[in-house]
């Protein structure tokens, strides 16, 4: 098994290609020149300038910018919790519920997950707008954040904190100069997966949000729904990009982290 | 677990509660109101919906005139059971394809050279990270009449005539395939990178050719694999709405655009959320089968 038959690379090349080429070509069309996306105009940045002044959008944006870093933050948070919680504390009551409740939203429907959430906001006749969706991400990503938590506290080294324990610390101490200086790449890590997630979310904010909190992907989709443009396109290339570069850097992170602490 | 002093099993009260009560407030509690809508009628005031449940104490009363008038809605109208059968039915089938496609990938990528496998699995992840509606996106530009797949055919002489993918169901398969392959490709990739090689050179010496070997050694340790990766596959495809939505046409009504439209665009919130309580109670039965794949993994993942 150590080479690889022709028919495992047909495989690999086959399934990256299936995977890769659509945003390839979604890409190159964003620097078409000309309108139409049959036709190859000659390379130009115009959709690029037409989307800086595309105020509707750039308000979208920075909205879910915004949105992301808070519920991301607030995700991991409860998130880096729950997993102690089920790491380290073991058996406690309602431990069954409480894993299922932390799980279920990774497999939930988006719509279902959507319509409780909106549900619950007006029976508690909240005024729906950025807190609602940042409650609704927080709450959907939550789970991500625990399990990416979870596998880097189940392969941790407790007698380090047991020490810590020994000399005097405090539990919290203890927490914030051993156990979380440990396990940081895994809630950077995770931090990173719930912040995405808010930013690419269309079905559950488009439930949970109220007027004059449009999303980035609300205004997407209803660009899209009115068909191809390469403006569009554009501004998906300068997502891509963004994403590219952030998973990029937390790889070159994680890989320096690895490297000394070996 | 470990008994400690007062102050430290306070604060391990603590850690569990705050993402317990967080989640029974915003996760459990959200489907209680889900239930108790699910039994109302519709009503044209804002909040559109006429509760039956007033509280506990009217609980005997409650059950007495509970409606089930959505649920019959849903079993006499042809529309929303048709709606269910063919979403189960596209799930089913973005299923097998992305284990057709899914399964020869992470075969290959776990008998790759160990240097290379973490990063086959980064470009397995990578297109996950980017927008799930720029992918479905990039996928209208290519199969919309006259776009790049018509341009290519045209291009290579295959064929002249448009294909007319767009809005059809052959585009919805394509475009779930394409979203959910991850989902399949990465437990099959940890299943087989676990697979014990040295049962495979077992075989050999035992004489059992190439394909003999895989179907009766590979193929079976890999079942844990195939269940969760289908599992993973088919629970959020019989819900989803956005791919159906833009790649799909008139005919390809799945649930999850159905519950969409009864609540943007109808309004009628109880009968949205009759929806929703039926289409848990379809995903039960994947939703258990899951857990059991994960259980005989050893609860791994």
């Amino acid at each position: 098994m150590k080479r690889l038959g022709p028919g495992l690379i047909m495989a690999l090349v086959a399934g990256f290609a299936f995977l890769y080429l659509p945003i390839l070509a979604l890409i190159a069309y964003s620097f078409n020149a000309s309108r139409l996306v049959t036709v190859w105009g000659g390379f130009s940045t115009h959709w690029y300038g037409a989307l800086m002044a595309n105020q509707p959008l750039l308000d979208a944006a920075w909205l879910s910018i915004r949105l992301a870093f808070v519920s991301a933050s607030v995700a991991t948070a409860l998130g880096t919790l729950a997993a102690l919680a089920l790491v380290r504390y073991g058996a406690f009551r309602g431990r069954t519920l409480f894993a299922g409740m932390v799980l279920a939203p990774l497999l939930m429907p988006e719509v279902i997950t959507g319509l409780s959430l909106l549900l619950l906001f007006v029976s508690a006749q909240v005024e729906r707008g950025f807190w609602t969706v940042t409650i609704a991400h927080a709450t959907f990503s939550l789970g991500f954040a625990c399990i990416v938590v979870q596998s880097r506290l189940a392969g941790f080294d407790r007698s380090l904190e047991e020490a810590a324990r020994d000399l005097g610390a405090t539990p919290i101490v203890t927490f914030w100069t051993v156990t979380l200086p440990l396990i940081w790449p895994a809630v950077a890590a995770a931090w990173m997966l719930a912040f995405t997630l808010s930013l690419d979310d269309l079905v559950i904010a488009s439930f949970t949000t109220g007027p004059g909190a449009t999303t980035l992907p609300m205004r997407l989709y209803s660009a899209v729904r009115l068909g191809v443009s390469p403006e569009i396109n554009a501004a998906c290339t300068i997502m891509i990009g963004a994403v590219a570069l952030v998973v990029i850097a937390a790889s070159l992170l994680l890989k320096r982290d690895q490297l000394a602490s070996a | 677990m470990r008994t400690g002093n007062a102050p430290t099993r306070r604060l391990g009260r603590l850690v569990v509660a705050v993402p317990y009560l967080w989640l029974l407030l915003f996760f459990l509690a959200p489907f209680a109101i889900v239930l108790r809508m699910a039994f109302s009628d519709a009503a044209t005031d804002l909040p559109p919906y006429a509760p039956h449940f007033q509280g506990f104490s009217q609980l005997g009363e409650f059950i007495a005139a509970l409606d089930l008038e959505n649920f019959r809605l849903l079993g006499d109208d042809p529309l929303y059971w048709q709606s269910y059968l063919y979403s189960l039915r596209i799930a089913a089938l973005t299923t097998l394809i992305a284990l057709a496609i899914g399964y020869p990938l992470a075969y290959a990528m776990a008998s790759a050279p160990r240097r290379w496998q973490s990063l086959l699995l980064v470009l397995v992840i990578l297109p996950f990270w980017t927008s799930f509606l720029i992918r479905v996106y990039a996928w209208i530009g290519i199969l919309r009449p006259e776009g790049l797949l018509d341009m290519v055919l045209a291009g290579t002489g295959v064929t002249s005539e448009p294909l007319r993918l767009l809005n059809t169901e052959a585009a919805v398969l394509i475009g779930m395939v394409y979203s959910y392959l991850p989902f399949m490709v990465l437990p099959l990739f940890a299943t087989l990178q676990k697979l014990d090689r040295s049962l495979l050179e077992a075989a050999a010496d035992l004489g059992a050719p190439a394909w003999t070997a895989f179907a009766t050694v590979t193929l079976p340790l890999s079942i844990p694999g195939i269940l969760a990766g289908s599992a993973l596959v088919f629970i959020p495809a019989v819900g989803e709405f956005v791919i159906p939505d833009l790649l799909g046409g008139p005919d390809t009504v799945m649930i999850g655009k159905v519950l969409w439209s009864e609540f943007f665009s109808n309004r009628d919130w109880p009968l949205a959320s009759a929806v929703a309580v039926v289409l848990l109670f379809v995903l039960v039965a994947p939703l258990a089968l899951l857990q059991r794949a994960r259980l005989t993994r050893g609860g791994a993942a």
